[in-house]
C-alpha cells in the first residue's frame, strides 16, 4: 500500500519500511493464516482443517470462535468439549494479545475495508459519511443472539461475511463475493469505517475479552505529539486514541484501554514522533526509558 | 436538562425518544427479516441429506457452527458445505446422494471430526447413522417392477437383505413369471444413498429422503388383527373357522405358505411333471 497521506507541512522522517512495518505483519499473518488454511485443499499439505469457526491445527489443537459458540449456546445447544476446548483457548489468547487483534491480524474483511479506508483517503472523501452510532454493532451483537434463541439455529451465520468469505475461499465461493463487493462500496462511498468500525457483531464481540486484553498501545510519549493527526487519519477506531493521546485530565493513563482498539499498531507505524509504543496494561509510564532515534532525528 | 429560564428542554428529550424509537423500530426490523430469512433457510430440500449422526433438523441449525471439519475429514469427498443462496442453510454439511453417496466408514471420521456435538458423538456404529431413508419412489420406471432382475439398488446396499429385500411376488403380466420387488426397510436402512447413486435409469427410481419425508407414521391406536393375533396367541375376536375350498379328497390348502398338499404332507405336484399329470392313470385302469 501506498504512503498515506500527510497533513500539510508535515515531513516525513520515516522511510518507508519504518512507516509500514507492522502494517506489512498484518498483511503477512492475515495472508498467512489463510494461505495455512488453502495449503490443505489446493496442495494437499494438511496442517490446519476447518474454518475460522473450527479448527484443528496438526490434528491436535483445537480452535473454536467464542462468537459462533455463544450463538449456539443461545440456541440451545451445549456444544462438545472439543468446541469448548478450542473456545477457551482462543478467548485465552485474544485476552493476552488483545480481543480485536482477531478484526486486525485474522480477519480477512479487513483487507477489505482498510483498502476501502485507503480509497478514501485517496478520492479525497472527507466527513464521516452516514454516521452510524457508536453502539450499532453491540445492538447487532444482541440481535444475533436474540434471534438465535428465538429461531432455535445460529441465524447470524446465515449472513456473516467475515465467516462466508472464509468458507468462500476455503469451500467453494458461492454467492460471497456479493459480501466483499457491498462492504467495500458501503465503507467507500457510504460510511468511514462503516463495517468494522459500527456493524460488525464480530467486532462488537470481540471487544468484550478486549477490555481486559493485557497487550496495549501506550502514547508513551505523548508530549512530544506535533498534532499532525496521521493516527486519527489511519486508525480504524480513531474515538479509541483520544483519550490516552490527548487525556482531560493531565496525569491520567496513556495506555489505549478501550476493547475497540484493534492493536493493528498502524499509528506506531504512521507517527513521526515515535509517540506510541507496545506495552502492558499495567505499564502506566509516559516518559520514555531511553531517548528514542526518532527524536534524534526532529 | 433545564434551559437557563427553567424550562425543560423537550427538543432533548423528544430526540433521546425518537432516536429510542427509530433505534427499537431498526433492530427489531432486523431481528425479525433475520428471524424470517433464517426460517426460510432452515427448510432442508428433499435432495440434501445431512452426515451420518446429524441431530434432528431443527436443532443442527443451532448446533452446528459451519466450520467445514466434518467436510474435510470426509474420505470420499461426499460431504460439502452450503453457499450462500444455496438451498440448504448456508455453511452447514449435507450431500447428494446421486452425486457421491456416503461410504459408510467404519470409524464415522465425520462424527469424530464435528467440534460440537452436531453430528452425534454417540453414534458409534455406522449401521446405526439414520441419515435419511431410501424409498422406491417410482414403481412405473423401475426395472424389476417390470419383472427384470436389474437388483443393483439390493446388490449394492451396504445391508443387504436388511434394509433391502428383493420380495417375491406373482407376475399377473406375464402370468407365469415372477416379480422381485425391492423393498427398503426402515429399521435397517441408513440413508447412505448408494441405491440411489448405482440406480441404472436414467433419473434414479430409488431415491434417499430426510427421514421424515420418506416415513409415515401410523396412528397409535391402530391395532393389526393379525398381529394381535400373533401375540396373544389365539384369535381375540371370533374363534377361526377352517376355510372349506372345494378341492379333490385328501388335498388341502395351507396358508402358512406351502399352498397345496396332500394328507401326506406333500405337494401333489411331482417334480416330473409327466407324473403329475399321469398320477390318477393307474387309479382307473
Amino acid at each position: 500500500m501506498r504512503v498515506l497521506d500527510t497533513g500539510p507541512g508535515q515531513h516525513r522522517e520515516k522511510n518507508g519500511w519504518a512507516l509500514h512495518r507492522w502494517l506489512v505483519f498484518r498483511r503477512l499473518t492475515q495472508l498467512g493464516i489463510l494461505g495455512i488454511f488453502l495449503l490443505g485443499p489446493l496442495a494437499g499439505i494438511w496442517i490446519v482443517k476447518g474454518s475460522l469457526a473450527s479448527s484443528r491445527t496438526l490434528d491436535v489443537l483445537p480452535l473454536t470462535d467464542p462468537y459462533v459458540v455463544l450463538q449456539s449456546l443461545f440456541a440451545g445447544h451445549v456444544p462438545g468439549i472439543t468446541a469448548i476446548t478450542g473456545t477457551l483457548i482462543v478467548l485465552g489468547a485474544y485476552i493476552i494479545l488483545g480481543g480485536r487483534v482477531y478484526c486486525s491480524w485474522v480477519c480477512p474483511i479487513n483487507i477489505v475495508t482498510d483498502v476501502a479506508a485507503w480509497c478514501r483517503r485517496t478520492l479525497g472523501i472527507t466527513g464521516n459519511g452516514w454516521r452510524l452510532g457508536k453502539s450499532t454493532r453491540y445492538w447487532i451483537l444482541g440481535v444475533s443472539l436474540a434471534v438465535a434463541a428465538v429461531t432455535g439455529t445460529i441465524a447470524w451465520e446465515l449472513l456473516n461475511p467475515v465467516s462466508m468469505v472464509y468458507r468462500g475461499v476455503l469451500f467453494g465461493f458461492g454467492m460471497a463475493w456479493i459480501f466483499i463487493i457491498g462492504i467495500f462500496l458501503f465503507d467507500v462511498f457510504v460510511s468511514r469505517h462503516g463495517w468494522c468500525g459500527h456493524l460488525c457483531p464480530v467486532g462488537a464481540f470481540y471487544s468484550i475479552p478486549g477490555q481486559i486484553s493485557l497487550l496495549r498501545v501506550s502514547a508513551i510519549r505523548r508530549d512530544q505529539c506535533n498534532d499532525c493527526m496521521d493516527c486519527f487519519r489511519v486508525c480504524p477506531e480513531p474515538q479509541v486514541i483520544k483519550p490516552a493521546l490527548k487525556p482531560d485530565t493531565a496525569g491520567s493513563t496513556p495506555l489505549i484501554l478501550s476493547g475497540n482498539c484493534t492493536n493493528c499498531f498502524r499509528c506506531l507505524d504512521v507517527c513521526n514522533r515515535d509517540v506510541f509504543s507496545l506495552t502492558q496494561r499495567f505499564d502506566h509510564r509516559t516518559t520514555p526509558v531511553t531517548t528514542n532515534q526518532g527524536e534524534a532525528m526532529t | 436538562m433545564m434551559t437557563s429560564n427553567g424550562h425543560s428542554t423537550i427538543p432533548g428529550r423528544r430526540k433521546f425518544l425518537l432516536d429510542s424509537a427509530g433505534a427499537v423500530c431498526g433492530f427489531g426490523l432486523l431481528a425479525t427479516g433475520l428471524g424470517i430469512y433464517s426460517g426460510k433457510a432452515s427448510s432442508l430440500p428433499a435432495g440434501a441429506i445431512r452426515p451420518p449422526g446429524a441431530i434432528d433438523e431443527h436443532e443442527f441449525g443451532g448446533a452446528c457452527i459451519r466450520c467445514g471439519l466434518c467436510v474435510r475429514d470426509c474420505p470420499y469427498d461426499t460431504l460439502r458445505l452450503a453457499g450462500f443462496l444455496e438451498d440448504v442453510t448456508t455453511g452447514t454439511p449435507y450431500f447428494i446422494a446421486r452425486d457421491v453417496p456416503c461410504e459408510m466408514c467404519e470409524d464415522i471420521p465425520c462424527v469424530k471430526a464435528c467440534p460440537t456435538g452436531a453430528l452425534d458423538p454417540d453414534l458409534q456404529d455406522i449401521d446405526d447413522a439414520r441419515m435419511g431413508l431410501a424409498a422406491l419412489i417410482d414403481q412405473e420406471t423401475c426395472l424389476n417392477f417390470q419383472g427384470l432382475r436389474c437388483d443393483v439398488c439390493y446388490r449394492v446396499c451396504p445391508l443387504i437383505d436388511e434394509a433391502i429385500t428383493l420380495e417375491m411376488l406373482h407376475n399377473p403380466r406375464s402370468g407365469k413369471h415372477a416379480l422381485f420387488l425391492p423393498t427398503v426397510h426402515s429399521d435397517a436402512c441408513t440413508g447412505c444413498g448408494k441405491c440411489e447413486y448405482a440406480c441404472v435409469l436414467p433419473e434414479a427410481a430409488v431415491k434417499v429422503f430426510p427421514r421424515k419425508l420418506a416415513k409415515g407414521e401410523a396412528a397409535g391406536h391402530y391395532r393389526m388383527g393379525w398381529e394381535e393375533k400373533r401375540k396373544a396367541g389365539r384369535s381375540l375376536v371370533t374363534p377361526d373357522t377352517e376355510h372349506q375350498y372345494n378341492l379333490p379328497q385328501g388335498i388341502q390348502y395351507e396358508h402358512g405358505g406351502a399352498g397345496l398338499k396332500q394328507d401326506t404332507g406333500e405337494t401333489p405336484f411331482a417334480g416330473d411333471p409327466l407324473k403329475t399329470l399321469n398320477r390318477h392313470s393307474g387309479e382307473v385302469q
